[in-house]
């Protein structure tokens, strides 16, 4: 049994401890938002949030975040706004719909879980922080917006 | 046979009021069609649909996939546009295969009402297959979309609608048509200061047959081509609800992770899966004639127990392949055979005796896997001698027929549901049929949904990849520098017809093909034979731009003299990337053009050589003439990422083969350009207002040799074989990225 939170939710699930964190949100509880891309959280697809800090899902075991703040693509935009109503999106989705930074969009959940994270600390990054932070695979190339859309929040 | 053009646009009311507009398209094969808007003496068939309903809401069926490349919104505003809707009011709708063969009737009711010829009635009940093989019905490649499902299908059915709802509403008033205007979606009379909505036209237009040959906009009448309107399916992707084939689930569905024959075409032997049947979860072990898959109630389970699984392949004769082997038999079939003719112009090897210097060279590019972002997949569901299929996929219909005939069911009996695509590329085409053949065989012996999940590693190493080939160059200079023949005998197949085609003025050409056949699967890789070919011939005639001690942007300009769109695109990105100013201290342009699927593409890299003795692509600047542009924010998107899909196959590209299979794993081994290494990237579309070409392909093919040729230009080293991380440079210290 495991007791995760999970976007302010507490689910107990019958899992083995070792199952990854990814499996047991997509196959488990259907939160299909996050994303598998590799499996050995080298793309970043599958990043959720844990106390904030961008996690890679497909290799942390949900033993390690029982009882830890969980926050997924579906729960992100309650996470951080203060008054939030369903629907309303964060500074950061908001500035991806701005720029259009999704093509594909596969890759765009966990983009956006790392992004604001990475925003959270450190409101205003320089292009070193950004590149040394944001490693996610985007196969579309969405890199260039994505660098756009980061500055233009920074710069609000 | 003669045909009448009205036949091809057909009408019907639909249920609850309204209109529908089933559309004709032309099969593509060329500008010249293209650009023939309903053209006599093609054949043509039924694609997509446009629907008006009473309360005024437009809904345009898309019969392509949406893989990011932006089409869904782009083709909605070619019909929207010729229609006059309110672009607030349109609603886009992926059109799925059973919808117009399957439930349809609605197309078959059509076809008997308005007289198809009979020889198309077999394209409307015929098997998938046949239909992707005679009209590319509904598949997404080949940058396509726009430039013939929208030309030829989304403008005329606009065009169409918008014909029968004025002469409505003309009938109506008693006024004659050529007084009525339209605009957001109305009808107006300004003389009698009428106006009708067209849902509330739209079933009395449904009634009247539809005009023989619509007149299109003007470009300057359009409201909303042109305009870089936000895409539709953003919104979604931004908040985790975007649907894609590997989302579906139910309570009771089941997983299935495989491994397959790591040789390709070998089949199993034996498995003992005594362990992995003990394991949690794990509901069945399935062995098929070349893999074996665990059948579980998690993914996870299912590819836990798989490693358990232990299993024997047969040997094969390809078991001691590798990469080494295969370029040697390129090299050995490059020197043994004359090969096909691709290309033949004037007598080249008469003039190679002629030139006062012979340059040769030999380019070499390794096999590529498309690696799409989402990893392969399929949920296929089947109970009751009918199929439903969840897979993200770039020809629906195909896949319709595939499962169809693995699963020995009726067309009629399967349909696929439609879902957004986490990449494309290619890998998702029909022929490259593994992950649906297998998913469905596991399927069959299930009544519940299964998804059937090739990990990323499988997805490495179960590919069709982007051959690997080889391009033996010769060419003669004449004591002025001027090229006198051009000779070159690369390995094939050829996929992509005038791939290895030159623009430049050279006489004498040959330009032959030899087997490159191996037993690794191959396929359509974004851009095709031009991803390869570019590479070759625009770093070879860089080279002879050098030996002749012109500027390569002058050498080109110069041979180009009978292709003023070559030379215009080349202009544009020049100017724009300062070609020819002082750069910074370690840094150099390096230069490259390609026409391929309708449009024309220069760019060019800024480079230098990193700390580590690695190439740093600072800036890219593209210029593209793609005739004219629907959406320029979708089609700078398209340029971008052209652009870093190609770059990441420069950079890091390469599938190895060893011991006959594929070495690479998974992105660690397959590396990807990333934030860190992209570059700022500066688009420049031009509108020529030739016929419209395409632009999710066109950027890719020339980035390889900008960046080699830079390369060239700082060290002096002339990259004949990719990827670059195979190269190490001498690293001028002056250059250290910042």
């Amino acid at each position: 049994m495991a007791t995760l939170k999970i976007n302010g939710t507490e689910y107990t699930l019958d899992v083995e401890p070792e199952m990854p964190l990814l499996w047991a949100l997509r196959d488990e509880l259907g939160l299909t938002g996050t994303k598998f891309g590799c499996g050995v959280a080298s793309c970043g697809a599958c990043t959720v949030q844990v106390n904030g800090n961008p996690v890679r899902s497909c290799v942390m075991p949900v033993s390690a975040v029982q009882g830890q703040e969980i926050t997924t693509i579906e729960g992100l935009a309650e996470s951080t706004l203060a008054h939030y109503e369903p629907g309303d999106l964060n500074a950061v989705q908001k500035a991806w719909i701005d720029h259009q930074v999704p093509q594909c969009g596969y890759c765009q959940s966990g983009m956006i879980m790392a992004v604001s994270s990475l925003l959270t600390a450190n409101p205003n990054p320089s292009d070193a922080e950004i590149d040394a932070s944001i490693n996610n695979v985007c196969r579309c190339g969405s890199y260039p917006r994505v660098r756009k859309a980061i500055r233009a929040i920074a710069n609000a | 046979m003669k045909i009448s053009r009205r036949r091809f646009i057909l009408s019907s009311a639909v249920v609850g009021g309204g209109l529908a507009i089933g559309y004709a398209a032309t099969r593509p094969s060329g500008h010249r069609i293209a650009n023939d808007t309903l053209g006599e003496g093609s054949a043509r068939y039924l694609t997509s649909f446009l629907k008006i309903d009473p309360d005024n809401r437009v809904t345009v069926y898309v019969n392509h996939s949406e893989m990011g490349q932006g089409s869904h919104t782009a083709l909605a505003m070619m019909a929207a546009d010729e229609l006059d809707a309110a672009w607030e009011q349109v609603r886009i709708e992926q059109a799925p295969a059973t919808d117009l063969y399957a439930a349809g009737d609605m197309a078959i009711g059509f076809a008997g009402e308005f007289g198809v010829p009979s020889f198309l009635m077999p394209l409307i009940e015929a098997s998938a297959m046949k239909i992707a093989q005679i009209g590319n019905l509904q598949t997404t490649g080949g940058s396509a979309s726009i430039r013939f499902t929208g030309q030829l299908g989304m403008r005329v059915a606009g065009a169409a609608a918008r014909e029968m709802l004025i002469q409505c509403a003309a009938v109506r008033w008693g006024v004659p048509a050529d007084e009525c205007t339209t605009a957001l979606s109305y009808v107006h009379h300004n003389a009698s200061g009428q106006s009708l909505s067209y849902g509330e036209l739209a079933d009395a237009a449904a009634r009247l047959e539809p005009p023989e040959a619509p007149t299109l906009k003007e470009r300057k009448q359009f409201n909303i081509m042109g305009k870089a309107l936000s895409r539709v399916d953003i919104p979604a992707k931004v908040n985790g609800s975007a649907f894609y084939g590997l989302d579906y689930k139910t309570e009771d569905m089941l997983f299935a992770a495989i491994r397959l024959a790591p040789v390709f075409g070998t089949k199993l032997v034996s498995v003992d899966a005594t362990e992995a049947l003990e394991r949690r979860g794990v509901k069945k072990v399935i062995e098929l004639e070349d893999s074996v898959a665990v059948v579980a109630d998690n993914y996870w389970r299912a590819k836990e127990a798989l490693k358990e699984v232990s299993a024997e392949f047969e040997r094969s004769d390809n078991d001691s392949v590798s990469s080494a082997d295969i370029a040697a038999r390129f090299d050995e079939e490059l020197t043994r055979s004359e090969g096909s003719k691709d290309f033949e112009a004037g007598d080249a090897e008469a003039s190679l005796t002629q030139a006062s210097e012979i340059i040769e060279a030999s380019y070499r590019v390794p096999y590529l896997a498309h690696a799409p972002m989402e990893p392969m997949n399929c949920t296929v569901h089947i109970q009751n001698g009918r199929a439903d299929v969840w897979t993200s996929t770039q020809d629906p219909l195909a896949v319709r027929g595939r499962v169809a005939s693995v699963a020995g069911l009726n067309e009629r009996a399967v349909t696929h549901h439609p879902s957004y695509l986490g990449g494309g590329f290619g890998r998702r085409l029909p022929f490259n049929w593994n992950v649906i053949d297998h998913a469905t065989k596991i399927a069959m012996q299930f009544s519940v949904p299964v998804k059937t999940v090739f990990s990323r590693e499988d997805d490495m190493q179960q590919d069709y990849y982007r051959p690997a080939a080889t391009s033996n160059f010769k060419a003669g200079l004449d004591s002025n520098g001027n090229i006198l023949a051009w000779h070159n005998r690369y390995t094939g197949p050829i996929q992509t017809p005038g791939a290895a085609h030159i623009p430049y003025a050279v006489d004498h050409q040959s330009i032959r093909v030899v087997d490159g056949d191996t037993h690794v699967p191959i396929a359509a890789w974004r851009s095709v034979d031009h991803s390869q070919q570019t590479f070759f011939t625009e770093s070879f005639i860089d080279e002879l731009a050098h030996r002749a001690g012109t500027n390569p942007f002058q050498f080109r300009m110069e041979l180009l003299n009978k292709h003023p769109r070559h030379q215009q695109v080349l202009q544009v990105a020049a100017e724009a990337a300062g070609y020819g100013r002082n750069l910074p201290e370690g840094r150099a342009l390096g230069i490259a053009v390609q026409e391929s699927f309708g449009s024309i593409c220069a760019e060019i890299a800024e480079v230098s050589i990193g700390s580590d003795g690695k190439p740093v692509v600072h800036k890219v600047t593209a210029a593209i003439d793609c005739g004219w542009v629907v959406n320029p924010d979708t089609a700078k998107a398209q340029i971008e990422s052209g652009v870093i899909f190609g770059l990441t196959a420069a950079m890091y590209g390469e599938i190895t083969i060893k011991e006959g299979r594929v070495s690479q794993n998974n992105f660690p081994d397959y590396e990807m350009v990333r934030m860190a290494t992209s570059p700022e990237i500066d688009v420049h579309l031009i509108e020529s207002g030739a016929s419209l070409g395409g632009l999710g392909e066109p950027a890719t093919p020339p980035i390889a040799a900008a960046v080699t040729n830079a390369i060239y230009i700082l060290t002096g080293q002339r990259i004949r074989e990719l990827p670059l991380s195979k190269h190490s440079f001498r690293h001028n210290s002056t250059l250290a990225k910042a």
